[in-house]
């Protein structure tokens, strides 16, 4: 394709500042994308040109002063619909939230947009980032470039979806199970979960505070690290937030992998309903490591079969104390009804706001965190997470990163999996033991599987060690060089 | 079997306590009292979606002082837990509380009560958010019935630290004196405006009686809506008595909140505990554990003031003409001791200082409604007054009246005795036209003083009194009356 916003984050930067291109063609670019596609993709809950258009304005004004600009200057951003911003309708997909205009921005956009980044508009997603496939967002489902026919995967898949499309140059998610890595993955694009407390969680509408991330989608290992530059670094608003100032994640990532240390999880590759062409792919990117003079071994984490199970405890535990405030007194939906008091007023309001997912996991949290319970349910999920963390410390003592498949398979078709909830769990089964340990992971692209869809390479890294999960996926990146692009792209062209 | 059966009291009490910090626990919305409603808020007091809370660092300094005072055990590793459960006052409905691992805890405070020292134990301190405040609004003004209700969204998020005693009081006279000392001693460590007038010190009572010599505890009643020192006693007083009727009548109590209403004097039922409120507590995620190192430990013990009990003590040995409870009526405000000792260093005779400060400036205070800080009053006023009063310059009445205004004016003593025209007349030729006078106006009770009525004399001393506007000295008076009578 040769449409500016098809293009990466550092060649139009480049582009920006030697003057072939305008702040403003690269956004009209990308909105004119999403004139052409959102009806089909359903990617946006909400555009946002005039405020796109206004950005980019201000970054060629700054361009012709003359002078430095920050790195995500003038690039189009989209940003998942759980991400508060000051003024635009924030829902997090869901019904509950309909009206909601945040009073604030969350701490990632507002950097991004003191640095000048263009924001295109907020994406659809799994009603309150609960969900794998998009399709428990109250506003309908997301479609994969890809194929038409199948689901993006869940929940950051609008952010996904718009990345591979063009919509947008890149796009901040959330991860709270896997919903960056594992729609990165069935949607062909780099998914990357930064370690817990990097990027602010200020402004992310909690779905489950301890396992939250703020991740982002690129088409690039490089520009992966771009952008978590500039959210990344200590928030004063968040109390879980790193010590750590900004850095520079770019900074050391074409060292190459000679001499790394890679542990191979190799009972979730030989794992009994794993894909045959997902295996495949990812094996063969396992022997491209090898060949480029990584040392590569088998791994174990011997806990993380338990992962799962400790993740539908905790995250829905959370989640019932978290989504308690959605209750119709301050702001978002109000159904009062025939209610003749306040309790009957916040049970229609949460009856009538929430869809079904939700409701599933806010009972189950209910349920696992009451009197009597708690030590069987809550307590001792938190006795497995504890056990997970230690597996992956003691494997990287002997690895410098770990990798696996992200999904354990491509895109899947829409309303396949809807009446099965626990077939749908079992999509993050590979993603949610890096949320319990907290450690960050990276989803890329590493080849096609039979079925013509993306297959993504996880590797996964030490706590605070972005730097070698980044050095290790572009050194894979630059060997593969994946170019793949959904067909519907295509089509655009021929037409 | 029949006989007197004696009963005891058993009575814990629960004190919540609003901390003096500039903003609030977990953002930074200005703390105070009496704002216009809902302008002290930011989208994490109120509960906003993605907001998160940062912890207040001076609210756990104060609670670890707190803790420090009530000689507790500072805990090296304590957590944030959620308490949920559904309330409009709550914006998150859940509140930031802690609940296993407290800051502080196994305290004791020493009070004292009919000049001997009863030691009431801590069960714990823990540091904790308030909630909003609803007003139940249209026809009736109480929750059955109302219309409608207001949020007031200013107090949500202050820092609130709960003291929790074990059951060790055994009279509502104890449990008073307990609320009195933990008062005094909170107002010594301002960390607190402890009004509870004004909420920012709250207390609920759990009150239960058995027969004397029983291990086992009577049926546990919450007392709550105990607003003053006076509420609680009264409150307690009522329940005992209640408790102490129903177990002689055989009546079967039951486990209850009551509610106390100060105009009817009466507690009435609030809910029964039979249903208990799961609060699915959880440790909190946002937040990490406090973990306060030893060496800031020993700074704020090092940082400590004179607490009330140590200051009693320091009272009574220094001015040793103090009663105990003089000592101990100064020892509860830090500001009244204050006062006292400066103006003691001035000159004033302790006793004298002390019975004025513990009665005619309490008084005062109480009728004017302010506090002896917001006054004019200083203790140059007290000396001087002293010196006025013991060289007969002055009388009682006029004294009450020169402090009165100098509490009001901050105007020397001096002037306003001039001013006034308070000074007492002692000079005899000046006195004895007018007692001439009154006698002549007052045959009735100078008859009786002749006839050997000695009490007479009083009414008469009252009408010199009132003819020289007080500025007599009465025992001149009293004298010169009797020579003259006697005559």
């Amino acid at each position: 394709m040769s449409e500016l916003c098809d293009l990466g984050a550092h060649e139009l930067a480049r582009r920006l500042r030697q003057g072939e291109a305008s702040a403003a063609d690269v956004a009209e670019s990308a909105l004119r994308r999403v004139g052409e596609l959102d009806e089909r993709l359903h990617t946006f809950l909400r555009v946002t040109p005039d405020l796109a258009r206004l950005e980019a304005a201000r970054v060629d004004e700054r361009l012709a002063a003359g002078g430095e600009l920050p790195a995500v200057a003038g690039i189009p951003l989209a940003l998942k619909d759980v991400l508060t911003t000051k003024g635009v309708r924030t829902t997090a997909g869901s019904k509950i939230l309909e009206p909601y205009v945040p009073p604030y921005d969350c701490t990632p956009w507002s950097r991004l947009e003191a640095a000048g980044a263009v924001l295109v508009g907020k994406t659809n997603c799994d009603e309150f980032a609960m969900g794998s496939s998009n399709e428990n967002s109250a506003y309908g489902p997301v479609r994969n470039p890809w194929n038409l026919d199948t689901v993006p995967g869940g929940s950051s898949g609008g952010s996904a979806a718009a990345v591979a499309a063009g919509e947008a140059v890149w796009a901040l998610g959330t991860d709270t199970g896997g919903s960056v890595r594992q729609p990165a993955s069935l949607c062909g694009v780099v998914g990357l979960k930064p370690t817990y407390g990097r990027v602010s969680r200020y402004g992310l509408i909690a779905f489950a505070s301890s396992l939250d991330h703020v991740g982002t989608f690129t088409r690039d290992v490089r520009d992966a690290a771009t952008l978590l530059s500039a959210i990344a670094g200590h928030d004063p608003m968040d109390a879980t937030s790193l010590p750590d100032p900004p850095a520079d994640f770019t900074e050391g990532m074409d060292a190459g992998v000679r001499g790394l240390r890679v542990g191979v999880v190799e009972d979730w590759l030989s794992m009994e309903g794993i894909q045959p062409g997902v295996a495949a792919a990812v094996r063969s990117t396992i022997d491209r490591m090898d060949a480029l003079g990584a040392s590569v071994e088998t791994a174990s984490l011997p806990h993380a079969d338990y992962a799962l199970s400790a993740y539908y405890l905790i995250a829905p535990a959370e989640c019932s104390s978290n989504l308690a405030r959605f209750d119709g007194v301050r702001y978002g939906l109000r159904v009062d009804g025939e209610a003749v008091d306040v309790a009957e007023m916040n049970a229609r309001t949460r009856g009538a706001g929430f869809g079904d997912e939700v409701k599933r996991r806010i009972m189950l949290g209910t349920y696992s965190l009451s009197a009597g319970y708690y030590d069987a349910y809550y307590g001792q999920a938190q006795k497995v997470r504890t056990l997970v963390i230690r597996d992956y410390q003691a494997a990287f003592e002997r690895f410098d990163v770990l990798v696996a498949p992200t999904s354990p398979t491509t895109a899947f078709r829409l309303g396949e999996r809807t009446e099965d909830p626990l077939a749908m769990y079992l999509s993050d089964i590979f993603t949610i033991p890096s949320n319990l340990s907290g450690t960050p992971a990276i989803s890329i692209p590493c080849g096609l599987a039979p079925d013509g869809l993306p297959v993504g390479f996880q590797v996964m890294g030490r706590l605070g060690d972005e730097a070698t999960v980044l050095r290790a996926a572009y050194a894979l990146e630059q060997d593969l060089g994946f170019a793949a692009q959904p067909p519907l792209l295509g089509d655009l062209v021929h037409r | 079997m029949t006989g007197i059966v004696a009963y005891e009291t058993v009575i814990g009490l629960e004190c919540h306590v609003e901390l003096a910090t500039q903003t609030k626990m977990f953002c930074g919305c200005r703390n105070e009292f009496g704002a216009p409603a809902n302008t002290n808020v930011c989208p994490v007091c109120l509960g906003h979606p993605g907001t998160l809370p940062v912890p207040n660092e001076k609210a756990i300094e104060y609670t670890i002082k707190i803790g420090l005072a009530l000689d507790c055990r500072i805990a090296p590793h304590s957590l944030f837990h959620r308490k949920n459960y559904f309330y409009p006052d709550m914006p998150k409905n859940f509140q930031i509380s802690q609940y296993d691992l407290p800051l502080c805890v196994d305290g004791h405070l020493d009070v004292q009560v009919d000049g001997r020292t009863r030691r009431v134990g801590i069960t714990r301190v823990h540091l904790e958010e308030d909630t909003g405040k609803t007003t139940h609004a249209g026809a009736t003004g109480r929750i059955a019935g109302a219309d409608y209700a207001l949020e007031d969204y200013n107090r949500a998020g202050v820092p609130l630290v709960e003291v929790v005693s074990e059951p060790d009081m055994r009279s509502a006279e104890e449990a008073r004196a307990y609320l009195i000392e933990l008062r005094a001693t909170l107002e010594a460590l301002g960390v607190s405006d402890v009004r509870m007038e004004e909420g920012s010190l709250r207390c609920d009572a759990n009150v239960s009686v058995r027969p004397v010599g029983h291990a086992d505890l009577g049926t546990k009643v919450e007392v709550k809506n105990l607003n003053s020192v006076r509420s609680l006693y009264r409150a307690l007083r009522y329940e005992e008595e209640r408790h102490r009727a129903a177990l002689e009548a055989g009546e079967k109590l039951i486990q209850e909140t009551r509610h106390w209403d100060e105009n009817r004097g009466v507690t009435t039922h609030g809910r029964s505990k039979e249903y208990a409120f799961d609060y699915r507590y959880f440790p909190e995620p946002d937040l990490s554990p406090i973990e306060p190192d030893g060496e800031w430990i020993d700074q704020l013990r090092a940082e400590l003031p004179e607490l009330p009990a140590a200051k009693r003590g320091r009272l009574s040995a220094r001015y040793g003409t103090l009663t105990i409870d003089q000592a101990g009526r100064l020892a509860v405000s830090p500001v009244l001791a204050g006062f006292f000792e400066e103006a003691v260093a001035l000159g004033t005779t302790p006793m004298y200082a002390a019975n004025v400060l513990t009665q005619d400036v309490a008084a005062l205070i109480n009728e004017l409604g302010t506090t002896l800080d917001e006054g004019e009053l200083r203790p140059q006023h007290q000396r001087d007054l002293d010196r006025l009063v013991s060289e007969g310059s002055l009388s009682s009445t006029a004294a009450k009246a020169a402090l009165a205004e100098a509490f009001a004016t901050g105007a020397s003593i001096e002037e306003i005795v001039e001013a006034k025209g308070l000074r007492q007349v002692s000079d005899t030729g000046a006195l004895e036209a007018v007692i001439d006078e009154v006698i002549a106006e007052n045959p009735g009770p100078a008859g009786q003083f002749r006839s050997g009525k000695e009490g007479a004399i009083n009414a008469l001393v009252g009408q010199v009194m009132k003819k020289t506007r007080g500025s007599a000295n009465p025992s001149v008076a009293a004298d010169l009356l009797r020579r003259r009578l006697s005559a």
